[in-house]
């Protein structure tokens, strides 16, 4: 529920033909089984705008082709719609054949109810294929589902009012994004929209000055053991605080929300109202849809990433991210592991990336990336050293939400550095 | 004899004549049925009293099974939820005893939510009272225009809750229209973050409630007008009485068992409160108008932490039904006593 049509906002055009005969149904069958080998899959998915949805359609018909006996049953649905409804679906046993995760905390919970299918040995070639793409859906050493689309927080900002400010390059270290605030303060511009009442947009901040601040190894011990005591967890906080003290946000931006109508915040950015934003993959089709003319920011659109702090132990070029991936229900038909392998083959990879609708995973798939800002996002998401996974998702709902809950009670100024660590801890039970 | 003594005397014959005061015993009612004792036996040999009674079950029970799917299972299914440590997901087999209620009655959002609801329920009271009566008084007296008025005052009621409240989220958003508004009249240095401003978001929220919920009162205060009887007026009339004599000594007092309606009807609206401020703040900014309801939404289901959610869901049902049960013991019985005398 929090993440609102981030992975929605893909929008597409045409459909690609691609043909894969991946009958390798190997197992005993699953309770849809019957006899001959004829299956019904159910699979749910949320790019429900044309052109995204006639290419599964399309997607959908080839397998079936491919795979006589298979039949799929595509649902698709506008992005919360399908969470309510996945939500339900998971409590009451009844869940889809084939459906979204999105890694993490969520994830593990769903394995350890014993919901979702083990794709280890399955779905082994693709898994080594997608590389490092997979680890945020990982869990303990088991591969759970393949992500399809992993996209990278970093600054969306309008290159017209950069110009009008007389901002020259883009800012890359903190320094720099502060003389850039100063800039647009004084050409009378407000720099920077946050979503600060849906709480993770403001989130993603303390997450970035974590990841900057913080070595890899520490990050990655603290994601696991969520033991947040380290202090570079606490210069997160202090740069954050900073940052905040220096005013750069959109007026009453406590009471933002992220991405819902002309003045959240990503409507403030589509419509010239504010400079740059911090924010996903997503942002271009927000935009879009946020604007009349569909267009977004059009031609005006520019991204940057994440500036460096200066006593930071993090990897300047570690980025901040997440994404979707295709998982099987544990008490899916064994064409399930088929169907999602097909949807992450270098044809359907490479027609969703020319329907520009995500950022790829499968790198037989990254030169058809069809839009150009999304194309400058999968050379950064590919330079990386690592992604690291929305703290939120990664932690799950529970430790995640107390965390996002305190993070934008610092951006009301009602919270400190300590404070931020601390409320992970006790809701982790690691204090 | 005083004039409120008698308005008191006409009390009773004032209040069966009034809608508003709904709330009377089952005896009344009782004699609109024919006597059970000596009626002629039915066709088919069964006795009258048995025959009532199986009319009785068929009526009631569609009702009553639904009732029970419905709101007593829920409600006791909850409660056993409220004792363990549940995501929703898979078996429920962490038993934790009474640890979610211990740590929501410790915690500073929770307490403050409950704070935030009895501070709604008493300014709602305290700001719409006054001003219904005030309207309803008004729009009580001939004049052009009236019914016009009173469907105006009535208006936000009708409109559906989200609706209002998406409005409302427009008009007050920095820079908008109320802003635009206030600085044409010249009061630009009264602008707020309405919503934006933790010290002010509470009050913001107050105002949009009113606005919502004015037109309720008027037109109950109205429906409690029309049981005044007229001649209690002419009375007062011809014993010189002022407007605001008639007005303090008649009709309010007679508007006392409608009033007393109302208030149990806001006390438990502004208990449950959750559409509007969820529209407009979610809670927020600062956790500065979270309420009880916003409070097992924000930290119980979206958190997938369904057996946390559950003791907050039971926590809100008890303080809802204590602080009803005492207005009915404290102010409704009167009303009932009288009626039933």
């Amino acid at each position: 529920m929090t993440r609102n049509r981030r992975a929605a906002s893909v929008l597409a055009l045409g459909a690609t033909v691609a043909l894969l005969a991946g009958a390798c149904g190997s197992g005993s069958g699953g309770d849809e089984a019957q006899g001959d080998g004829d299956v019904t899959l159910t699979w749910w998915h949320n790019s429900n705008n044309e052109p995204g949805r006639g290419f599964y359609e399309q997607v959908a018909a080839d397998f079936e082709a491919a795979n006589p006996g298979v039949t799929i049953d595509v649902q698709a649905m506008q992005h919360e719609d399908m969470l309510t409804k996945l939500d339900a679906a998971f409590q009451t046993g009844d869940t889809p054949d084939v459906y979204m995760e999105r890694g993490g905390g969520e994830l593990a919970s769903h394995v350890e109810a014993g919901l979702t299918m083990d794709l280890s040995d399955e779905a082994a070639d693709t898994i080594e294929k997608l590389g490092g793409s997979v680890a945020g859906w990982q869990v303990e050493d088991k591969t759970y589902a393949l992500p399809f689309s992993v996209g990278v927080v970093g600054f969306w900002y309008n290159t017209a009012l950069f110009e009008q400010a007389g901002i020259t390059e883009v800012p890359t270290t903190q320094a720099e994004l502060d003389d850039a605030v100063q800039a647009l303060k004084d050409a009378g511009i407000e720099p920077i929209s946050v979503g600060a009442g849906d709480k993770w947009p403001a989130a993603h901040y303390w997450y970035y000055y974590g990841l900057r601040e913080c070595s890899q190894d520490v990050l990655t011990d603290a994601v696991t053991s969520l033991d947040f005591s380290d202090e570079c967890f606490l210069r997160a906080g202090e740069d954050l605080e900073s940052f905040i003290a220096t005013e750069p946000f959109n007026a009453g931006f406590l009471a933002t929300p992220a991405q819902s109508g002309p003045t959240s915040a990503s409507g403030l950015l589509a419509t010239g109202q504010v400079a740059m934003e911090l924010a996903g993959h997503w942002e271009p089709g927000v935009m879009q849809g946020l604007t009349e003319d569909g267009e977004g920011l059009g031609e005006n659109t520019g991204w940057f990433a994440f500036p460096t702090v200066e006593t930071g132990d993090g990897d300047p070029a570690a980025a901040l991210g997440g994404g979707d991936a295709w998982a099987c229900a544990a008490d899916a038909p064994p064409e399930c592991v088929d169907f999602i392998e097909y949807l992450l083959s270098d044809e359907v990879q490479t027609g969703f990336a020319e329907n520009s609708m995500g950022l790829p995973t499968n790198p037989a798939a990254s030169g058809a990336v069809a839009d150009p800002a999304l194309a400058d996002l999968l050379t950064v998401r590919d330079e990386a050293p690592y992604v690291q996974l929305y703290f939120d998702t990664a932690f799950g709902e529970n430790v995640g939400g107390a965390m996002n809950d305190e993070i934008a009670l610092m951006f009301a100024g009602e919270a400190s550095p300590q404070d931020i660590v601390d409320a992970i801890q006790s809701a982790a039970g690691t204090a | 004899m005083s004039v409120a003594d008698d308005a008191r005397a006409l009390r009773d014959a004032a209040a069966a004549a009034t809608p508003s005061t709904a709330v009377r015993p089952a005896a009344d009612r009782a004699p609109a049925r024919p006597a059970a004792g000596g009626a002629p036996r039915g066709r088919r040999g069964v006795s009258p009293a048995w025959r009532k009674r199986l009319e009785i079950l068929f009526f009631v029970s569609p009702a009553l099974a639904l009732f029970a799917v419905f709101v007593v299972v829920p409600v006791v299914q909850a409660g056993r939820y409220s004792l363990y440590d549940w995501n929703g997901l898979g078996p429920m087999d962490d038993f934790v005893g009474f640890q979610n209620y211990v740590r929501a009655l410790g915690d500073d959002v929770f307490t403050s939510a409950v704070q935030h609801n009895l501070t709604i329920v008493v300014l709602s009271i305290l700001v719409q009272l006054p001003l219904g009566l005030g309207i309803a008084l008004l729009l009580n007296r001939e004049m052009w225009g009236r019914t016009f008025l009173r469907v105006v005052i009535f208006v936000p009621y009708v409109l559906a809750e989200v609706v209002a409240g998406v409005v409302w989220f427009m008009l007050l958003q920095p820079r908008g229209p109320v802003d635009a508004l206030l600085e044409a009249v010249g009061l630009g240095s009264f602008t707020q973050l309405w919503l934006g401003d933790p010290d002010v978001a509470l009050y913001t929220v107050l105002v949009v409630l009113t606005w919502k919920y004015l037109g309720l009162a008027v037109i109950l205060f109205l429906a409690g007008l029309q049981g005044v009887p007229e001649e209690l007026y002419e009375a007062a009339q011809l014993d010189g009485a002022s407007w605001w004599q008639v007005q303090r000594r008649i009709t309010i007092p007679l508007l006392g068992p409608t009033i007393r309606t109302w208030g149990f009807l806001s006390m438990i609206g502004s208990l449950q409160l959750f559409d509007m401020v969820w529209i407009l703040t979610k809670g927020g900014p600062a956790n500065s108008t979270v309420t009880m309801a916003t409070y097992l939404i924000n930290q119980g289901t979206d958190r997938s932490l369904y057996g946390y959610a559950s003791a907050v869901a039971v926590l809100l049902f008890a303080i809802s039904f204590v602080l009803a049960a005492l207005y009915q013991v404290f102010v409704l019985r009167r009303d009932n006593k009288e009626v039933a005398s």
